[in-house]
């Protein structure tokens, strides 16, 4: 267990990286003892992005997949959230149900979407360019959904004006249920958010693991070892979706809203600057660089959201021309080569091919 | 006893234009079959139709029994099959150990990795590059680290094409004297090369292939002594 932890995929082992990691939880958790509960909810807020930004970075950092859907998903996982829990109601663990229900949604659309990508051997650049048309699809079809023939059960999808009315989701507790509002919801992302990181850690140390970034080295060696690389893509993809629909039914009980400007431009070049810009090949550096992007991002967005966009895209250029690693892996990297005397870096680049 | 590998008319056609056609050939079990031919013979083509990584367009395949003609590579792998394909292919950005472990992990359980890696490690001399990107090794080494994976998987049938290609004549020597160390072991052995010199080292039978059909087929002595197969080596055979 402890070996996979700390495996050869993942940056970060040994006692220094833990007792770091373990204080900044300390800090996360007591953190809401000390500010009031519209700033907890706020930085719960912050933490609904990452599980998508994680999905990205196991598709597209371990397993060579660059998938521009992640909003795709993000959409499928919130609009499902939204139309089952208001046709289930909040009542005996619905919202709860509905958001187990809106991963199972999610995850059957990525299993077709996936199936038809991969299985018809789209690859590469074409990877992303279909999954960025069918999130672009996504985004106009709801977008004209404003008639009140749109609805799905009682749920009305509402068009560019986005769907609301959904409950915030509420944890089933003997003697009655914990609503997940404010600091509440904050602890529950939070858990979440430990768990799947842990989780991903384990899973690309793994035997499975192994085999992804086999893949993504080289897809024919891979094959010729004896895996069977496009089931392994396939679970893969609907792995790191399903982590976008988990961002996206979390997002709709948060602001209990979803239009569909969340999955369409620019939303949809998000999830790949922040990404690209903290490392995609390491869960680590794509969990603190995507909260350090979008805490920035947030920032700026007071002043101008122009502006802030702007800064985005000048970020992901200058990533890709002086870290074209990601920020957060090259910085790790010079760390490893300093306390190594010029030893190997810990990850090796995915560029030089 | 049945061939370990057969081919029954087995043809590859790309475009109208045949690579191979109406190939029948038979791999024993337990032999160091080469198979070998001038610059676009069909050798490769042949070779990648055994693999699995090209589909023929007609005839079948059958290995150890079984008809394996619409089977995909990784299921032939699974099958006992290994292979080495004729421009080394390791995964460039891990380490060369971790090259091993991917490979080993198909068949060896977790607890035994580590040692059956240091044991490839010191087979194939690679000791103290363990820890190095495998895409910073030499071109000798890295066709060394792909045998030493495609020996990981404990193959019944091991394929190489070209294994000495940009070897130095002592590498290519000792990569002789490994694949009869692996057949004395037990495997079934195909290769695809040219270099006559190899043939001769490790042969047991031959096959030669010219313009996409067998040519001639023998002992390593039967070959030598074809007149025909000089002669469509020193290319006469077009001409006539």
């Amino acid at each position: 267990m402890t070996n996979l932890l700390n495996g050869p995929q993942t940056l970060g082992r040994g006692r220094a990286f833990w007792s770091a990691a373990a204080a900044v939880l300390v800090v996360a958790l007591v953190y809401p003892l000390f500010v009031d509960s519209y700033d907890v909810g706020s930085t719960a807020y912050f933490l609904c992005w990452v599980f998508m930004a994680l999905g990205l970075c196991l598709m597209w950092g371990y397993n060579g997949m660059m998938s521009f859907g992640q909003t795709f998903f993000f959409g499928v996982g919130g609009y499902a959230y939204g139309v089952i829990e208001i046709n289930l109601g909040v009542a005996n663990g619905g919202a709860m149900a509905s958001l187990v229900a809106a991963l199972a949604v999610t995850a059957v659309a990525a299993a077709l979407l996936g199936y038809f990508m991969i299985y018809g051997r789209i690859g590469g650049m074409f990877f992303g360019i279909v999954t960025f048309a069918v999130t672009l699809a996504l985004a106009f079809f709801l977008n004209q959904t404003a008639g009140p023939e749109w609805h799905i059960g009682t749920a009305r999808l509402n068009g560019f004006n986005g769907m609301q009315g959904m409950d915030p989701l509420a944890l089933p507790w003997f003697g009655g249920d914990i609503d997940l509002e404010g600091t509440a919801f904050y602890y529950f992302v939070l858990v979440l958010l430990i768990v799947v990181y842990l989780l991903l850690r384990l899973l690309v140390n793994s035997r499975f693991g192994n085999v992804l970034v086999a893949i993504r080295e080289d897809p024919l060696r891979a094959e010729l070892l004896g895996y069977d690389v496009r089931r392994y893509s396939l679970v893969t993809f609907v792995i790191g979706s399903v982590l976008g629909g988990l961002s996206g039914a979390l997002y709709c009980s948060w602001g209990q809203f979803i239009s569909p400007s969340s999955v369409g431009l620019p939303a949809a070049a998000m999830p790949v600057v922040w990404v690209a810009f903290s490392g995609r090949s390491d869960v680590t550096a794509t969990l603190i660089g995507t909260l350090l992007l979008i805490a920035g991002f947030q920032a700026l967005t007071i002043y101008s959201e122009q502006w802030a966009l702007i800064l985005m895209g000048v970020l992901l250029a200058g990533t890709v021309l002086i870290a074209p690693d990601g920020l957060i892996v090259s910085l790790a990297n010079v760390v490893a080569r300093r306390r190594a005397r010029g030893g190997a870096a810990l990850k090796p680049s995915l560029q030089e091919r | 006893m049945a061939a370990l590998v057969q081919t029954r008319g087995v043809s590859k056609s790309f475009g109208g234009l045949f690579a191979v056609k109406d190939v029948d050939l038979a791999i024993e079990d337990r032999e160091i079959h080469c198979l070998i031919g001038p610059n676009g013979a069909g050798k490769s083509t042949l070779f990648k139709l055994i693999v699995g990584t090209y589909a023929p367009s007609a005839g079948s395949i059958l290995f150890a029994g079984a008809d394996v003609t619409k089977m995909p590579a990784f299921a032939r792998v699974a099958r006992g099959m290994s292979i080495k394909m004729q421009a080394p292919s390791v995964f460039r950005a891990l380490s060369v150990r971790q090259n091993l472990h991917i490979a080993l992990q198909y068949h060896v359980e977790a607890h035994r990795i580590p040692a059956e890696e240091e044991r490839l490690l010191s087979l194939l001399g690679l000791e103290v590059d363990a820890s190095r990107p495998a895409g910073e090794l030499a071109h000798g080494q890295q066709q060394w680290l792909e045998i030493g994976m495609a020996l990981a998987l404990r193959p019944r049938l091991l394929l190489l094409d070209e294994p000495t290609a940009g070897l130095s004549p002592d590498e290519t020597f000792r990569t002789g004297e490994l694949i009869q160390r692996l057949n004395a072991d037990g495997a079934t052995v195909l290769v695809v090369e040219h270099d006559m010199a190899f043939v001769r080292q490790i042969a047991t039978s031959v096959t030669v292939l010219h313009l996409g059909q067998v040519f001639a087929r023998g002992t390593i002595e039967d070959i030598i002594s074809n007149r025909g197969v000089e002669e469509i080596y020193l290319g006469s055979a077009h001409d006539a």
